[in-house]
Parts: structure tokens; sequence; C-alpha cells
């Protein structure tokens, strides 16, 4: 057993998922859907393995480290710490409900589950390979997929979306990947963890220059800035996520938008410390501007999938401003860096788990009202299907961080780091809260109170499959809420070792 | 027998598991739901009684369970329970008017569809109040804070279908959370400095000596010391959950939620909640400062809590709705309890609050007791003519309104005002309080006055008032119980025998009957004044009683610009409208526009430019470069075609052309060709 590698499998499988079902063309939608959640399952169950056999202590686990191409360097490497095994868990969880979500899609349901385990697995391999030239092959290919699932069965604007969504991700991670080219002529390697030793040391900017890293830093950082989005780069997202359709828009906020946090985490801030640390202060505000902005504009939106999508920009900036409150740190204050980087990993997994539910409810809505999902378009949802507004709402209020559910101990922790280090981002980031509390509340009493109105009109309430798709989620945010330790266990090490090894 | 402080938890975890048990039931299983939530409360109110009699034998100590939650760095987050007189007390007023409340519900509530759901969020509040009571962690205390919120925004909203009741709700919810987010700075900020959150523990806990002295020593710029800055913030919190000015208008409107809700989170528990936190805090709040430090968070409380008792006593005076009356009067005494809590007496403050938490809960029920039997009427223009009709509900609530008024000697409210009023004369920063404080004497005697002649004297002046009858005993029994606590908690407290103060304060006990008239002159001034206010509502509304719903009132027809001024409620919420709703707006459409136009819009252009270089490119490279090659092609072509003109395929035209060249050719030979 000791041998076998797990980490290849957590990432092949949902790919022979997907060639499997590409080679079985003329079967029922029944198998197809019934093997696609198969196999999609397989990374929860693997995930789960690995986190039985994790040792919290220990750095990279189950590492497959294998030479590729020789001549050039390049090895095949993957590895698995506290932050990735998080990750996979949280796709291991997001994958499956998405697919159960696009369970009724009757247009070419092979094609769509195909196209789906594609991009699971390319996800995961973001989040296991250690080294450069796969992991940005497993970054690109994540796009092939997000692209066809999102044209092809979006809304009416999803060719626009889904072009603006690949041509701005590819434009930025072009300068990435010129980046690379860049560190590799003068590095000869591309394995993450040889190139945090040399970033670590200085190594890395001597050979290149000041102005040479400086100017291979902004590539990189370009190259992740799209994807998480960091503000001002995030107006593809409103787009994709709302014309996406309700199975990839849950992918993609509840894992694809990880990817750019975890790019920070991995790569940005081992490899360039210093210029990160130069950079913090502007970087700061940036996230700043998506807290406060992207909640206000959350509250400009009548259509409910651009509301939450805006809410994401909101929520992942809340990552990003723990990141960059730590990397612009000052003074010495362990006790902030601490909270702010488990706040950040905790808020997440949390965010997965929460938006997704959201898209899931507002797919629901939007099925039952026959494409609508304007936040007028309803009224008294509430009265005709009481279990659907209780969980919804219990997602709502996990979304806006209220405290025994989840989403509450990470912006907790966020705050508190931030607070220790910059005291005014954590207290104009307040506003971002208020107006989030604002939104969801309006969304709650719009859609769900009230006479019955509208689509709310009849409404029927959700099946014992749809509560099956939920009720995972749902539980998992009375749980971590209550016991973020579950989290914390590994979170926790992994954040008190990361930071050891930061210069 | 006593309740060890490890098994505190148990008191809040009863109802939290009658709240699980009742969100699983059906809508069918009424009698479940309702029997479970109650006896779970009755279990509370059984444990916190043990607690309580833990916490007197050793007043003066605050025992403590404090375990970790979760790990952070190199040591945990650590969360625990606390228990001194100060919880013990409180846990045992909130069982037990929360368990009359509940009883009270089984009457009130009968007949509504969603009675079971009632009683699952009647529970959950329980849960957290009692969370929020023995919690020994700010953060606990907070993460209970907020869930006494959110009880409270589903129970506002519990008939959500009416529009008024969901906005009322949500407005509740916002408001409060403005003053959370000070909360939650203060929070961080404490956090931060003191590097715990835990109140006591064994010297290290945040409101402890040694981690005062440094948070008091510290100065900010601007001279303010962290520990008053620390209060400040925390103070908001207050502000917001106690109905303070300037965030007190959600307390009116949710008023849209059911009576026992009322009574139970906006009158006797939640919103005292901003007081307990700042008598919790307490030593926070009055540490010791240097003695250049320029204000006091204290002092900051103190006049916050006069504009509030005066501010609401003054708007209840114009209500014409029974609740609202009895809202704007919450506000008024949460404003005397901060005022007691800023002039240094938080342990008068807490007697106000146990004493208000009585008669207010009964005022409540009392309304609540009116509103059942008249079919929903609550405006008291149209009630009148109750009293022949409902004798219990009459004569508790009277028993209500003067423990309100502060009647004096028989009555709770009259000890526990007096007690604040003393402290407020004591005050040596400012005696505008204790001024204040009188004023608000008159005008509380004044207002309950007159609502009690509206709705129970005279004659009935609607349909639903003149055949109202007197409600179940389910309903009556609770208000007997609480009218006997009206009357009986006052005795708890008075100068002679201040065993509560003393009790919550861990100082000795010195009764003296001699005591009992202590500071004679004042209470002989506050009794004239309960009076004056007496004789002033019965002068105005007793002497004359209404008798039609159309009739103006007299301090209509006597200063009609005052009251409508009092009646808009001072125009705060148009106030709010106008600023902070529309800078809300306001940044919510420039944020949304920037995106769309600005951002979005240099995102487009560069979009555009790529396609306009590609266009370019393409051009350059078709017209200019590839046009050359086109050419010469075309001309290639062309004179290909012309060839291939010739080659028709027919041998007849080959063969023409042919014979034409033979003859040609002959003929120049012939003629030319002789050489």
């Amino acid at each position: 057993m000791t041998t076998w590698p797990l980490l290849t499998w957590i990432i092949l499988l949902p790919w022979l998922g997907a060639l499997l079902l590409a080679s079985l063309p003329h079967t029922r939608p029944g198998v197809i859907r019934g093997l696609a959640l198969a196999y999609s399952l397989s990374t929860l169950v693997l995930g789960a393995i690995a986190w039985t056999r994790f040792d919290p202590a220990a750095g990279y686990q189950f590492v497959e480290r294998h030479a590729w191409v020789p001549s050039l360097n390049i090895t095949y490497h993957l590895g698995l710490d506290g932050v990735s095994l998080l990750l996979v868990l949280l796709t291991g969880l997001v994958a499956p409900a998405a697919l159960l979500a696009s369970w009724n899609l009757s247009r070419n349901p092979r094609l769509f589950a195909l196209l789906f385990l594609f991009l699971q697995g390319s996800a995961l391999g973001v989040f296991l390979a250690l080294d450069f030239f796969h992991w940005f092959i497993f970054w690109e290919l994540s796009l092939v997929p997000a692209y066809f699932l999102i044209k092809l069965w979006g809304g009416p604007g999803a060719t626009r979306a889904a072009y603006q969504f690949v041509i701005y991700t590819i434009g930025g991670s072009a300068f990435m990947l010129a980046g690379f080219a860049a560190v590799y002529t003068v590095s000869g390697t591309l394995d993450f963890t040889v190139l945090a030793h040399l970033g670590e040391a200085g190594t890395l900017a001597e050979r290149l220059g000041p102005t040479g890293m400086t100017v291979v830093f902004l590539g990189v950082l370009l190259g992740l800035a799209v994807k998480v989005p960091l503000f001002p780069f995030h107006t593809w997202l409103p787009a994709a996520y709302a014309e996406a359709p309700t199975g990839a828009s849950m992918f993609l906020t509840g894992v694809m938008s990880k990817m750019g946090v975890y790019g920070f985490i991995r790569i940005l801030f081992p490899i360039f410390p210093a210029e990160l640390t130069a950079a913090a202060p502007v970087l700061l505000w940036l996230a700043l501007g998506g807290v406060v902005l992207g909640a206000f504009a959350a509250m400009a939106q009548t259509d409910l999938k651009r509301m939450i999508a805006y809410s994401s920009v909101n929520h992942v900036s809340y990552c990003l401003l723990a990141l960059f409150a730590v990397a612009g740190a000052t003074s010495s204050n362990p006790a902030a860096d601490t909270a702010a980087m488990g706040g950040a990993l905790l808020q997440m997994f949390n965010h997965g788990l929460s938006a997704s539910a959201l898209f899931f409810c507002i797919g629901i809505l939007e099925v039952r009202a026959g494409g609508r999902r304007g936040l007028g378009d309803f009224g008294g949802v509430r009265t005709a299907a009481p279990i659907f507004a209780g969980l919804c709402g219990i997602a709502l209020f996990s979304s806006l961080g209220l405290p025994g559910l989840n989403g509450f101990v990470g912006e907790f922790l966020i705050f508190r780091g931030v607070f220790g280090h910059a005291p005014w981002a954590a207290a104009v980031g307040c506003l971002g809260l208020f107006a989030t509390a604002y939104f969801l509340l309006t969304f709650w009493q719009k859609v769900f109170h009230g006479p019955a109105a509208g689509a709310g009109v009849c409404f029927r309430d959700l099946t014992v499959f749809e509560i099956v798709t939920l009720l995972p989620a749902i539980a998992l945010m009375f749980v971590l809420g209550v016991w973020p330790q579950a989290l914390m266990s590994f979170v926790n090490p992994w954040v008190t070792a990361w930071l050891a090894s930061l210069p | 027998m006593r309740l060890p402080v490890e098994y505190l938890w148990l008191i809040p975890a009863l109802p939290l598991a009658a709240a699980g048990v009742g969100s699983l039931t059906p809508r069918g299983g009424r009698a479940l739901a309702a029997d479970v939530a109650i006896a779970a409360m009755a279990g509370a109110f059984v444990l916190a009684c043990l607690a309580l009699t833990s916490a007197l034998a050793d007043p003066a100590a605050h025992q403590v369970a404090n375990f970790a939650w979760f790990d952070l760095g190199g040591g945990a987050l650590r969360l625990g329970w606390l228990l001194d007189p100060l919880t013990a007390f409180m846990a045992v007023m909130v069982t037990f008017v929360g368990l009359l409340i509940f009883i009270f519900s089984l009457g009130y509530m009968k007949e509504d569809p969603n009675f079971t759901r009632f009683f699952c969020f009647l529970s959950l509040f329980a849960a957290a109040m009692l969370g929020l009571i023995v919690a020994n962690s700010l953060l606990l205390l907070f993460v209970c804070w907020e869930l006494v919120g959110l009880a409270s925004y589903l129970l506002i909203g519990f008939w959500f279908h009416k529009p008024s009741a969901a906005a009322a709700a949500k407005k509740a919810f916002i408001t409060t959370r403005i003053g959370d987010l000070g909360l939650l700075l203060g929070m961080l900020w404490l956090y931060d400095a003191s590097g715990s959150l835990l109140f006591y523990d064994g010297g290290a806990g945040v409101l402890e000596a040694p981690v005062l002295s440094t948070l008091a020593g510290q100065t900010l710029a601007g001279g303010l010391a962290l520990s008053t800055a620390i209060g400040l913030l925390i103070f908001c919190g207050a502000i917001g959950k106690s109905g303070q000015f300037p965030l007190h208008v959600w307390l009116p409107d949710a008023m849209e939620g059911p009576t026992p809700v009322s009574a139970l989170i906006h009158a006797a528990t939640m919103v005292a909640a901003g007081v307990f936190l700042i008598a919790r805090v307490y030593p926070l709040m009055s540490a010791d400062l240097p003695l250049d430090v320029p204000m006091h968070a204290l002092t900051v409380v103190a006049f916050v809590g006069a504009i509030t008792a005066l501010m609401g006593a003054l708007i209840a005076v114009a209500q014409n709705d029974i609740k609202r009356v009895l809202a704007y009067s919450t506000v008024s005494q949460l404003g005397y309890m901060m005022l007691a809590l800023g002039v240094g007496s938080w342990t008068a403050a807490i007697f106000h609050l146990l004493t208000h938490a009585f008669f207010k809960a009964l005022l409540f029920l009392g309304a609540g007791s009116v509103i059942h039997a008249a079919h929903h009427e609550q405006d008291i223009r149209n009630l009148g003519g109750l009293a022949p009709r409902m004798k219990v509900t009459f004569a508790t609530f009277a028993i209500g309104m003067m423990a309100l008024a502060g009647v004096p000697f028989l009555f709770s409210g009259f000890w526990s005002k007096e007690a604040i009023l003393h402290a407020a004369h004591g005050w040596d920063v400012s005696q505008v309080p204790f001024y204040v404080g009188l004023a608000a004497v008159v005008l509380t005697a004044f207002y309950m006055t007159r609502l009690v002649a509206e709705t129970f004297l005279g004659r009935p002046r609607s349909d639903a008032a003149a055949h109202a009858h007197e409600s179940p005993a389910v309903m009556t029994v609770p208000l007997g119980l609480l009218a006997a606590g009206a009357v009986v908690l006052g005795f708890l407290g008075t100068p002679a025998c201040p065993w509560l103060q003393s009790r919550l304060a861990g100082t000795p006990l010195h009764s003296d009957l001699g005591h009992l008239f202590e500071g004679g002159g004042l209470m002989l001034l506050s009794i004239v004044l309960v009076g004056a206010g007496l004789g002033l509502g019965w002068w105005l509304y007793g002497r004359r009683l209404r008798a039609a719903s159309t009739d103006r009132d007299p301090l209509a027809v006597a200063a009609p610009r005052t009251l409508g001024v009092l009646a808009g409620k001072f125009y705060l919420d148009e106030l709010y409208a106008a600023t902070v709703g529309r800078l809300n707006a306001a940044l919510a459409w420039c944020a949304d526009r920037l995106d769309r136009h600005v951002i979005g819009g240099a995102v487009e252009f560069l979009g555009k430019f790529g396609l306009f270089s590609g266009a370019l490119n393409r051009e350059l490279d078709e017209d200019a470069i590839n046009a050359g090659f086109d050419r010469v092609n075309a001309g290639l072509r062309g004179s290909g075609i012309r060839y291939s003109r010739a080659q028709t395929g027919e041998p007849q035209g080959y063969l023409r052309v042919l014979a034409v060249a033979f003859v040609v050719l002959a003929l120049l030979l012939i003629v030319g060709g002789v050489r």
C-alpha cells in the first residue's frame, strides 16, 4: 500500500471517468449520470482516506516524485499538505453536489458530465502538483471544460461571458508563464519546493536582478490576481458565474475561485517574499476594494446570481485581505499571523460550502420560476416551501457570517489577524460585513417573505433528491460552526509550519 | 443542592435541545413541541436556582470552567463558563419570566398554524440568551449575542407574510448589526491588546487586575486610554441591542412580532442584554485611569442613557398603539439602566433590570391579553371599558403600571428607580443625568396613566372592545405570578436591606431599618414627581374619559405641534432614511456603475483594442503584403483563362483553324515566298 500513488489516483479518477464516458456514446442518461457521480465521489473517498492517514505535524505527504523530462529537469512531483488536503476535501464535497444539481439537465448530459469530470480532475491537479510545469498545465486545462460548460449550457449571454472569462484568464496566465520562463532560465528548475528555497535565500532575486525580479513578480501576480479575482480584475466574474449553468456556477465559485488564493499561498509567498511584502500596502487596499465594493455592488444587483457572484468577490477578498495583512506586516505579531492565515484557510472552505449551496438554491428558484431569477420575481416562497426556505436561510446566514455557523469562525479569525497588523483595514472591512448582511437579508425578505407573489405562488417545496443534494453542506455548516477544530486540527499545524518557513 | 460551574452549560443546553426537537417536529406535533419547550425551560429554571445557591455561597468569587475551542497558533482559542451572582440572578430571571411567557403563549398562539415553529424559535432564543449570560468569554458572549439577534429577527418576522413584519425584522437585524460591528472591533482590539478574551482566567482574564492595568495604562493618540476606547466600542454593541439613542429606532418596529415575543425579547431579556454586557465588563469600563485622561467611557454611557430615558418617555406620550407605548417605555427604562451604569452603580442597574423584567413582561402580557380579547385591536383609541370585562387583566396591568410609574413603597419599580436616582444624584461629574431622570419620572407616570385610562376605563369604543372577555387561565395565571414578582422583588434591594446589591457586588450586607428612608429628601421629591405625573394624567385623560375613537387627544388640542413632533418620533426614521439610507443606496449604485462602466469599460476597451489591432494586422497582411502576390496571381490566372479559351475541345474547330492556317501559309508562300 505504501507505493500506491494515492495523489495520482485522486487526479486521475475523474479523468478516467471522463474518458469512460467519452467511450460510451449510446448509453442511457441515467447510467451516464450515475457513473459521473461515482467518479466524482472518488475524490471525497480518496480525500477522506488521505485525511485519516494524514499527519498534521509533517510537511508534504504521499509525495510522488519522478523524473519526467530529465533533460529539462522537469519532474512529476505531487504532494499533499494541510492546505492541499483542505482543498481536496472541498472539491470532493462540492463537485458531487454540483453534479447532483445538474441531474435533470436534458441537453447532452454525457458531454456535460464528461467536461465536468475533466474540470474536476484539472482543479485537483492544481491543488496537488508541486512542479510548475504540470501545475500550469492543470491550471490552463481547467479553462477548457469551464469554457464549454458555460458556453454550451449557459444563459442567453453565455457565449460572451465564456469568452471574456477564458480570454481574460489566459491573458493573465500568459504573464505568469512568461515570468516562470524567466525564473527557469536563471534557476534551471520549476519545482516549487526548490524555488521556495531559492526565493527564501534571495538567490532568485540575485540572479534576476532587482528589476527583473519585480517584473517577474508582477507577471505572476497578474496571473493569480485575475484568477482569484483580486479587485479590479474581477469584472469577468459576475457575468461568468451568472451565465453558467447551476452546476458549473457551484464548481466555479466553490472550487475554482480557490485556485487563485491557493496560488498566492503556494507560489507568491514562498518564492517572492520580499516583493510581496513591498507590494502588500497597495494590495491590501485592492483587497479592501474587493471587500467593500464587492458587497456594495451586490446590493445593487437585481439578478440573484449576479448578487451572489459579487458576494463571492467580497468573500474571497477577505482571504486576500488576510494574506496581504500578513505579507505586509511591519511589526512582529505571530498571534495575528496565525489567526489571519488560519482564518483565510477556513474562509476558503466555508465560502466554498455556502456559496455553492446558495447557487444551488438560486438554481432551484430559477427552475421553478421557468428561468426567472430576479429579486422581484418572487414573494412569500416560505409559505409554500418551508423546507426550502429553512435550508436556504441557513445557507444565507452562513454566508453572512452568523456565529454558530461555519462562516463566522473564518471571518472572525481573519478580522482578528488583520486588526493585529492594520486596524484601519479591519475597521473599513466592517463595511463589507454590514453590506453583506443587508443584501442577503434583502434577498431573503424579497424572495421568501411577504404575501405570495410572482413565481412564489404555488411554489413546489424541495424534493427528497434536492434535500439530499443540499443537506451535506448544511450539516457541515453547523458542524464547522460549532466544532471548527475538525479542520483546525490540520490547518493550524500547517499554518504554524508555513509561517515559520517564510523568511 | 448546588450546580457546579462545570455543568453550567446545561442551562442553555436544555432549551437548545428543545429547539432542535422543535425544528424537526412537523406542523401537526403542536403538543409535543410546546411540552418539550416548556419542560426544558422548567428544567433550566431549576438548574438556574441551583446555580444561584452555588453562587451565593461565595458571592465575591467568580467560578469559571474554561475549555479550548480550537487550536490556534501555539495554543488554543479558549472559551468558558462563568458563575457569579450576576450570572445566577440573570439566569433565574430569564428562565422564570421565560417559563411564564412560554405558558402564556400556549393560549395566545393557540390558533396559529405555525405553532410548533413558534416554540422552536422561542427555545432557540432562550438558549442563546442563557448562553450569553453564562459565557466567560467575550467571544462566546458575542456568538450568543448574535444568536439572540437571529432569534429576535425570526420572531419579529414570525408573521412573515405581512410585509411590515418582514421589513421590521430586517430593520432590527441591520440596525443592531451596526452596533455589533463596534462591539466586534472592540473585541478584536481587546484580543489583540491582551491576548485573551476570557473574562476571568485565574489572573490572566481581561477583567482581572493585571490585564486591566496594562489596558488603562496605555494612552492612544488624542489622549484616550486604551481601555476607554475599547469600552466605548463595546458600548456600541449595547447601544444597538438595548435600543439606546441613536440606534433605538428598531425596537418600536419590533412590535410587529407576536406579543409574547415582545414581552420576552423586546422587554424583559434580550434588550436588557446591553445593560448586562456593560455590567459584565464593568471592571474594564471603570478601570482606574491616569488622572490626565480627558474622558471616561462611563461618562458617555451615562449621557447616552439619560438622553434615551428622556426621549423614550417623551415619544411614549404621543403613541396610540398599546404596544408602541410600552415599547418606548422600554426604551426609556433601558436608558435609566444605562444611566445607572454610567454614574457608577452597576448594581442599581441590574436591580432595575430585574424588576423591570417582571413588570414590563407583565405589562406586555397584559397588553397581549387585551389584544387577544379584542381581536387584534391595538389602537387604544378604539379600546376602552375593558376593566369590568377583564378584571384579572386589569388588576395585574394596574400593578404593572404602578410598578413602572414608581408608585411608592409597595411596588418594585419604586425601589429600583430610587436606587438609580440616588446614584445619579451622587455622581460627581454632572447633575444633568439626575435632572433628566427626574423629568422622565413625571413623564412615565403620566403616559402610563393615559394608557390605563384609555384602554381600560370609560366606554368601549369598538365592537371588539365591547365584546371582549377575560382570557383563559393559561394566560391569566402567568399574569398573576408576574404581578406578584412586580411587587415582591422591590424588597430585595431597599436601602434598609440592600441584599441584592450586596450579593451582586460580593460585599457584606449591612441591613439597618434606619436606612430605609435614607436620602429622604430625594425620595420625597421623586414621590411628589410621581404624584404629579399621575395627577396630570388623571387631569387630562381620567377626569373626562374619551367618548369616541375620533375624539382628539387633549394634548393635541393643547399643543398640536409638540404632539406632532412626538408622534413623529422626532422624525429620526425619516432622517435616517434620508441620510444613511440614501448614502447606502448611493454607494451601492456607485459600486455597480464603477464595475459596469469604469472597470468593465477598461476591460472592454482592452478587448476592443485587441480586436482592433487584430483587424489592423489583417488589413496590413491582406492589402499591403498579400495584395502584391494577389495581383501577380490574378494576372497569371487571367492570361491562363484567356489561353484556355482557345482550347474548346471541338475537333472541327481545331481543323478549321488548321485549314485557315494552311491557306494563310500557302498564300504567304505563294505571294511572298518566291525568292
